[in-house]
């Protein structure tokens, strides 16, 4: 590693824009001041140019209008934040599920070319850790802690064919289609921008952070 | 696939010794070289005709990915054209001149920037490697554990590429992060418009917005025009044809966080929010299908990595783990990036397994199958590193070895 930051530390000194000659005769001296520096996370960029010299901006781009901002933000979140108008019951979603998502993932959502999205043979179990084949069922109901995901994931990529082609009332019915099937909430639950985060989903407290912190310990 | 170019050298320097060719493995060449003036200059190189590497494809999915041949490589870098594909729902063939990346939600100035823009700010350089968390689950599905894989096959969701961009940490403060923003949100403009959670402090960190790989503009499946560079984290993070960051408070629990790339444990949880690639290595010569002609003298050879740091040795294993020893390593030795290994190994002609362990700064020591099954369980398939040995029979053919490696 030494050597490594040797290197970074002449990086450094030459791009100070010194002069060759300079360079050539300061250069042992140099590379031990560059070397005492902190070695940056970075090797490119902390010991290029010490950022304190940089302006405060650098007035590059633009200012985002609130319409473009609009446009993309389309991100829903667990708290229910993000979701659009509309409604959609397990009815209405069976529907759309049949003409726009079963031909991919089964008719009852058992999966076919496309992901297993319905099931719960595990209960309230969470067995997904203790063999290699219980990972197959993993569905909505077993492994999904928000329903939230649910809604944001097939509004931006489903169905595959034809991302982004569904209205905010197909994309809330097939969510209700779906929870439904998995027997998480009853056939007439209105799922709308209020309902869809009071929805508690099974696997909803089984998730841990990640817990190797880059200790040497295999965890 | 010479093209044009192979046709104008042929009708131009028609000779005798041309019309005298030795075919091999997909390349014809001069009888004599010396004695015919070669191929002129062109706009574009070329491969040998006698050198076709190639990705290795999955049969054909709704959700794509293609293997680097680390068996066609040596050295350090991954050529772009060989380097990993992962995407969800196709690459997106999109204008650089309409490129916009938005960033918004818990900044002072939200903001647009176009592609000549990101150019625009200070630059910075990273070779590094970028593998996908679920790259190497081979031997995870104990009941199915394949003798017959290529290095590739195993562990070809990994390549390494220099990469140029700007730092994150360099946009941050031209939006001004607000000190509440723990979080942010980043979104590819592919037709998954594939979403991550990455904490804030990565961008503070070492992330990037890279734009250019191996000297040139990023490629297609890599991201063009800009893709999320995370040094040594799980590759699903580092978004491609990145076109939105929204930074908050907390993350935002999307598809690729919480249905996939979480770990399932023993004790009927899963961890989510596992980034880190862990430290690892694989032998890439000798290995299947090699078939070495004879014994004595062979160069073992391997790439190794941590996204925890620098690779601080490799051992090697020549007896199927009874003793161990340093393998060279090839310099420079970069943090958070690949590592050629090298080792000489005298073969005795007996049947024996050749193993590589990687060590990283954090002194973390690449675990055997079951070292591995016994800390994380056997229900993962992300984020696994154990030891890949090869056996070798007394033939001389190199196959993979987990099943009989205990
Ligand atoms: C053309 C085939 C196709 C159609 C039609 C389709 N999907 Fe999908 N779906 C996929 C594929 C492929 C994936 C996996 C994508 C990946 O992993 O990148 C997927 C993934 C999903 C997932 C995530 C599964 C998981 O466990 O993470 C959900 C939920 C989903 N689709 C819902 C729907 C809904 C709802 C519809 C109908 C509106 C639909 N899909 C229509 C192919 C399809």
């Amino acid at each position: 590693m030494s050597g490594f930051s040797r290197l970074a530390g002449f990086a450094a000194c030459t791009r100070r824009r010194w002069s060759i000659f300079f360079v050539l005769v300061i250069l042992p001296v140099s590379l031990l001041a560059c070397d005492s520096q902190p070695e940056s996370i970075n090797p490119g960029r902390a010991s290029d140019i010490p950022a304190t010299s940089w302006p405060a901006s650098f007035d590059i781009g633009r200012k985002a209008t609130r319409s473009e901002i609009v446009a993309w933000d389309i991100d829903v979140n667990p708290d229910g934040q993000g979701l659009p108008e509309g409604s959609g019951t397990a009815t209405s979603g069976a529907k759309t599920y049949a003409s726009k998502c079963a031909a991919c993932h089964g008719a009852d959502g058992e999966g076919g070319v496309a992901d297993r999205l319905v099931g719960r043979e595990v209960g309230a179990d969470f067995p997904f850790g203790r063999s290699y084949s219980s990972l197959s069922k993993k569905t909505i109901g077993t492994y999904w802690p928000y329903a939230s995901t649910l809604f944001d994931y097939t509004n931006r990529a489903m169905p595959q064919d034809a991302p982004g082609s569904l209205t905010s009332d197909e994309v809330y019915g097939v969510v209700a289609f779906l929870l439904f099937k998995n027997d998480i909430i009853s056939g007439d639950f209105v799922v709308n921008a209020d309902t869809l985060h009071l929805v508690e989903m099974p696997a909803r407290n089984r998730f841990v952070e990640d817990d190797r912190h880059g200790s040497s310990e295999v965890r | 696939m010479f093209g044009s170019l192979a046709a104008f050298g042929s009708t131009v320097f028609k000779s005798a010794a041309d019309a005298e060719t030795t075919p091999s493995a997909g390349g014809v060449a001069s009888a004599d070289p010396t004695k015919v003036p070669g191929r002129l200059p062109s706009a574009l190189g070329q491969r040998s005709a006698f050198e076709n590497p190639g990705r290795i494809l999955k049969t054909p999915a709704l959700s794509g990915s293609s293997r680097t041949p680390l068996e066609a490589l040596n050295g350090n870098l991954t050529p772009a054209d060989l380097h990993f594909e992962r995407h969800h729902a196709g690459i997106p063939n999109i204008d650089p001149d309409n490129y916009k990346l938005l960033i918004h939600g818990m900044v002072e100035r939200p903001m647009a920037f176009s592609l000549a823009d990101l150019k625009r700010f200070p630059a910075t350089t990273r070779t590094c490697f970028i593998e996908c968390a679920g790259n190497g689950d081979i031997g995870l599905d104990r009941s199915n554990i394949p003798d017959k894989v290529t290095p590739g096959q195993i562990d070809g969701l990994l390549s390494t590429s220099e990469w140029v961009g700007v730092a994150l940490s360099t946009l941050f403060r031209e939006v001004g992060i607000k000190a509440k923003a723990s979080w942010f949100l980043a979104e590819g403009g592919d037709a998954a418009v594939m979403t991550r959670s990455v904490p804030c402090s990565k961008g503070w960190d070492d992330a990037m917005i890279a734009y250019c790989q191996n000297g040139e503009a990023i490629r297609p499946e890599q991201g063009y025009p800009a893709r999320l560079l995370l040094p040594g984290w799980e590759g699903a993070m580092q978004i491609k044809w990145l076109r939105r960051m929204e930074f908050a408070d907390r993350p935002f629990m999307s598809r690729e966080e919480t249905s996939h790339y979480t770990d399932p444990l023993p004790d009927d949880t899963a961890r989510i929010f596992s980034f880190e690639m862990d430290a690892k290595s694989i032998i890439t010569f000798p290995a299947y299908p090699n078939r070495l002609p004879n014994k004595g003298w062979w160069e073992i050879s391997g790439l190794a990595w941590s996204g925890r740091g620098s690779i601080t040795a490799v051992e090697i294993s020549t007896d199927k783990g009874k003793t161990w020893q340093p393998a060279q390593l090839q310099r420079p030795v970069l943090s958070k990036c690949t590592t050629r290994f090298r080792h000489l190994w005298n073969w005795t002609g007996e049947e024996t397994f050749l193993m590589s362990r990687a060590i990283d700064e954090t002194g973390y020591v690449q675990p055997t199958l079951q070292q591995f099954i016994a800390a994380r369980g056997p229900g993962t398939i992300y984020h696994t590193n154990c030891i890949r040995p090869w056996k070798v029979n007394r033939q001389g053919e190199v196959t993979f070895g987990l099943t009989e490696v205990v």
